[in-house]
């Protein structure tokens, strides 16, 4: 209304009350939280997906794991198991079950007993057994984490030994296991849903109609609209404090931005970088901000001409001004790296010393490795965006500027996203630009699908670095039980990194959220998922 | 006639054929394919890209997929989503209704307002009015949907607080979907506050869609009545002394709708294509939304079944079209 020009105001204010009247709607109810999701979940099940859209919809308000993440870190608290021992050779791992957790029931299905073992060993047999009864229940569908975990490797079996303890046979030991059990794939079903489902002759429908333990049950899903949640009263945690939740699917960030502006959600998902310094004038709105669980990174192809010679890498490190990338690519939103992993996990070495930006040197071991006048060379660069990497091609401008200052001159070359990562994979780059966004808060999670030589062959070690006496390290620290042993192990492997300077660690971004005022409690989630049994609105 | 009529019917053949191929190329042609998709900046075992490729049948040869797919279609089974696994045809027609609805009202906003702008452009030709009306509709058609859409959000919802943001209606409301059109479904469930609702969720991206449709029928009013109007039995009803009003609407305008009224049929391909930067932009959940995030994901089924039902929707509406045409006027059907 104040927009009105004064002339016009009688026609102004006309106007604007037949259209209040027009789309005047009933206040929400307080507690009613409605949050602007970036997309649709593939599915309602926590097994099949991969996607950070999905876990938000799904294993985070409806399901819980064995053990969790502490909201805000990733500490491994206890969730469904209440305490766990590992024997001393690292390979056996007992959980003690919480007891009177309850499943959330809905038209088709009332639960007749509680959380159990039963339902520990069925979700799990469930994914790693071919012939288990469930496992092919879904056409099409694969358990495409817990593949890509290579949880078939890790675990041996698991067992029963009374209703309320289980016990997992490792393979090997694997330190970072229990981690991977916070993991949304490691979301627990019930197996009275399930089957008494398939004894209905509606078989697919648990998959559909998702059954937890979780803080909120399931309503309604309107694909592609909306997706609605009531708090579930007999929460094991306690009953969550807003009554209804709401996801409010927008997948443009900028409808999102309005749509909180307007008040028509409370908290969106993922703002544009661009759109933080108005939001943070806005007096209506909070914007909170948490370190990222990542790293934005140049990989050298050691397999190739010239970056097969340490020298070469070292030397465009050196040539690399990573300051000024952090304030021109991520304006100042985030932190140089050192270190593959961000300084917020533990293990992380702040002893290790970066390359300076220092181009003179840079031209001394150029000269030193033969390449006094430096070559050419393809500089791959992201064609999206990413977490971990707003703007891939400005990024690649600044280094493409900063390394012909040392005679080496690149050519900025990038592929539509898909492919690019595909020819990433099959080695066929000489050097380029990616990242990694962590899935679990163990170190692990960082040095062994990037670093590791088992994912050259996977593609996912961009760098096709593989070094013996690194690999041993984390390798050594997988099977070492104890945190601040394998600390030690991960600090020594992060020096090797920086020696043999297989990447050029630029940054670790910082993750936002945007929120209206009068949403209380809210709290950023390391792994990046949004949890909001913790909150309430307070008018 | 009936010779006619088949005639049209052996086209729709090689059309439909046609769409498929071009459904089936273009989504290949996309560097990257659905395994990729899933894997993200994480590697992937050779052994197991292999198996999942295998499982979705993209590891044989393209020219057998294609015979393959055809073949389904044949069976009139469109495939399954490679994302959520549901069907295509049953997400389709979940979808699909949002867009009719929106579709619709864009049609009619164009046609109840371009054209009398159209009329009123051709009896005040070169005035003030004119220029108005032909200046704004040429800046309608050269205006890009989703910039349009974005800016009335930005004026009409944020700034003016007049209109909601995006959605089909609010959140607050849970109407069972019946029919899946929102207003019947709330007429129906007996919410007129709802119904309220979902009209205001309607007013903007009714515009957005709608402009360019809008333009184009204003333009085509325009020249069909100015033609119109230079005939001789329009000056021997002035003449007569008719009322001027009447000359306009009943003997003017009557016959100047001839080829509007073609113009308006031509529309509904240009809705339906115009429907999907809209429906992003809004997050209208219709068939538009659903193709381009298919296409983001590389979801080959959904691409191709539901370009390939689009296409079907328009070359029946052009083949409805053609037969009233045939019966209307019978020299087309000898042509």
């Amino acid at each position: 209304m104040s927009h009105c020009i004064a002339s016009r105001i009688r026609t102004c204010v006309t106007a604007s009350f037949l259209l209040s009247a027009l789309i005047a709607t009933p206040a929400l109810a307080n507690g009613t939280l409605v949050y602007c999701s970036e997309g649709s979940p593939e599915g309602f099940q926590p097994q099949f997906f991969s996607t950070g859209t999905t876990f938000d919809a799904v294993s985070v308000p409806m399901f819980n794991r064995l053990v969790e993440f502490e909201l805000g870190t990733t500490n491994i608290i206890p969730a469904l198991a209440e305490s766990w021992t590992v024997a001393p050779d690292g390979k056996t791992y007992t959980f003690k079950l919480r007891e009177g957790v309850k499943f959330h029931s809905n038209a088709n299905f009332r639960p007749t007993r509680d959380f159990d073992a039963d339902d520990v060993l069925f979700s799990w047999y469930r994914m790693a057994d071919d012939n288990h009864p469930f496992h092919k229940f879904t056409a099409g569908q694969t358990f495409a984490y817990f593949d890509d975990m290579g949880m078939k490797n890790i675990v041996d079996k698991v067992e029963k030994l009374d209703d309320y303890t289980v016990r997992f046979s490792l393979k090997r030991p694997e330190a970072p296991f229990l981690a991977d059990m916070a993991m949304d794939f490691a979301s627990i079903l019930s197996q009275q849903y399930f089957e008494a489902m398939r004894a209905k002759g509606t078989p697919n429908a648990a998959d559909v109609y998702p059954i937890g333990t979780g803080p909120f049950e399931f309503v309604s899903y309107q694909k592609d609209a909306t997706i609605r949640y009531r708090a579930f009263d007999q929460y094991w945690k306690g009953r969550a404090k807003i009554d209804n939740l709401i996801y409010s699917i927008t997948r443009d960030a900028t409808a999102r931005y309005a749509k909180l502006e307007t008040g028509e959600c409370q908290v969106m998902a993922f703002p544009k970088p661009a759109d933080l310094d108005a939001m943070r004038k806005d007096p209506r709105l909070v914007i909170q901000q948490k370190e990222g669980l990542n790293i934005g990174y140049i990989a050298f192809n050691v397999e190739k001409k010239p970056f097969d010679n340490k020298l070469v890498r070292q030397a465009l490190n050196y040539a690399t001004n990573k300051a000024a990338i952090l304030k021109a690519v991520y304006q100042g939103n985030g932190q140089v790296a050192k270190n593959p992993i961000p300084p917020i996990l533990w293990g992380y070495n702040d002893a290790v010393q970066d390359y300076a930006y220092d181009p003179a040197k840079a031209r001394q071991l150029l000269a030193q490795a033969g390449y006094a006048n430096g070559f050419e060379v393809d500089l791959w660069y992201l064609p999206v965006t990413r977490p971990y990497n707003p703007d891939g091609k400005r990024m690649a401008e600044l280094i493409q500027a900063d390394w012909e200052k040392v005679g080496v001159r690149a050519k900025l070359v990038t592929y539509e996203w898909a492919e690019y990562r595909k020819r990433s994979k099959s080695g066929e780059q000489t050097v380029m630009m990616f990242g990694w966004s962590g899935d679990n808060g163990d170190p692990d999670n960082f040095f062994v699908p990037l670093l590791g030589c088992e994912a050259v062959k996977g593609g996912g070690n961009v760098s096709r670095w593989c070094n013996k006496p690194f690999e041993d390290l984390i390798i050594k620290a997988a099977q070492t039980p104890r945190q601040a042993d394998r600390a030690k192990l991960y600090e020594a492997a992060q020096v090797i990194v920086k020696e043999e300077a297989p990447w050029i660690t630029i940054a670790h971004s910082v993750r936002f959220d945007a929120l209206r005022k009068e949403v209380r409690g809210y709290r950023m989630d390391a792994t990046a998922h949004h949890y909001f049994n913790n909150v309430e609105i307070v008018k | 006639m009936l010779g006619f009529i088949l005639r049209r019917l052996a086209l729709i053949v090689p059309t439909f054929i046609g769409v498929t191929l071009l459904a089936f190329a273009l989504i290949h042609l996309i560097p990257g394919d659905p395994v990729e998709n899933i894997s993200g900046e994480r590697g992937m075992d050779p052994a197991r890209r292999a198996r999942l490729l295998h499982q979705f049948g993209l590891d044989r040869p393209l020219a057998v997929q294609y015979a393959g797919y055809v073949g389904q279609i044949l069976h009139g089974d469109l495939g399954s989503s490679l994302t959520t696994h549901d069907s295509v045809a049953h997400e389709f027609a979940t979808l699909f209704p949002a867009t009719v609805e929106l579709a619709t009202f864009a049609l009619l906003f164009a046609v109840v307002v371009g054209v009398p702008a159209g009329v009123l452009a051709a009896v005040k030709r070169n005035t003030f009015a004119d220029y108005a009306v032909m200046g704004v509709s040429l800046t309608g058609y050269s205006m890009p949907i989703f910039w349009w859409a974005l800016l009335l959000i930005l004026f009409f919802s944020v700034q003016l607080g007049w209109t909601p943001v995006s959605g089909r209606i609010a959140v607050e409301y849970d109407i069972p979907a019946v029919t899946g059109f929102m207003l019947v479904d709330t007429l129906r469930a007996g919410d007129m506050a709802a119904f309220r609702s979902a009209v205001s969720h309607l007013i903007l991206p009714t515009i957005a869609l709608g402009t360019i449709p809008l333009a184009v029928i204003a333009r085509m009013t325009r020249s069909a009545m100015l033609e119109v109007l230079r005939e001789d039995y329009v000056r021997a009803a002035r003449a007569r002394g008719l009322p001027r009003w009447r000359v306009i609407v009943v003997h003017a305008l009557r016959n100047a709708s001839i080829p509007v009224i073609t113009v308006v049929g031509l529309q509904v391909g240009l809705l339906l294509s115009g429907a999907i930067l809209t429906e992003t932009i809004f997050s209208w959940p219709g068939v538009g939304n659903w193709l381009i995030h298919g296409v983001q994901s590389r979801d080959y089924p959904v691409v191709q079944g539901g370009i390939l039902l689009i296409a079907a929707l328009v070359i029946s509406v052009n083949l409805v079209v053609d037969l009233l045409y045939g019966i209307a006027n019978p020299r087309i059907r000898h042509a």
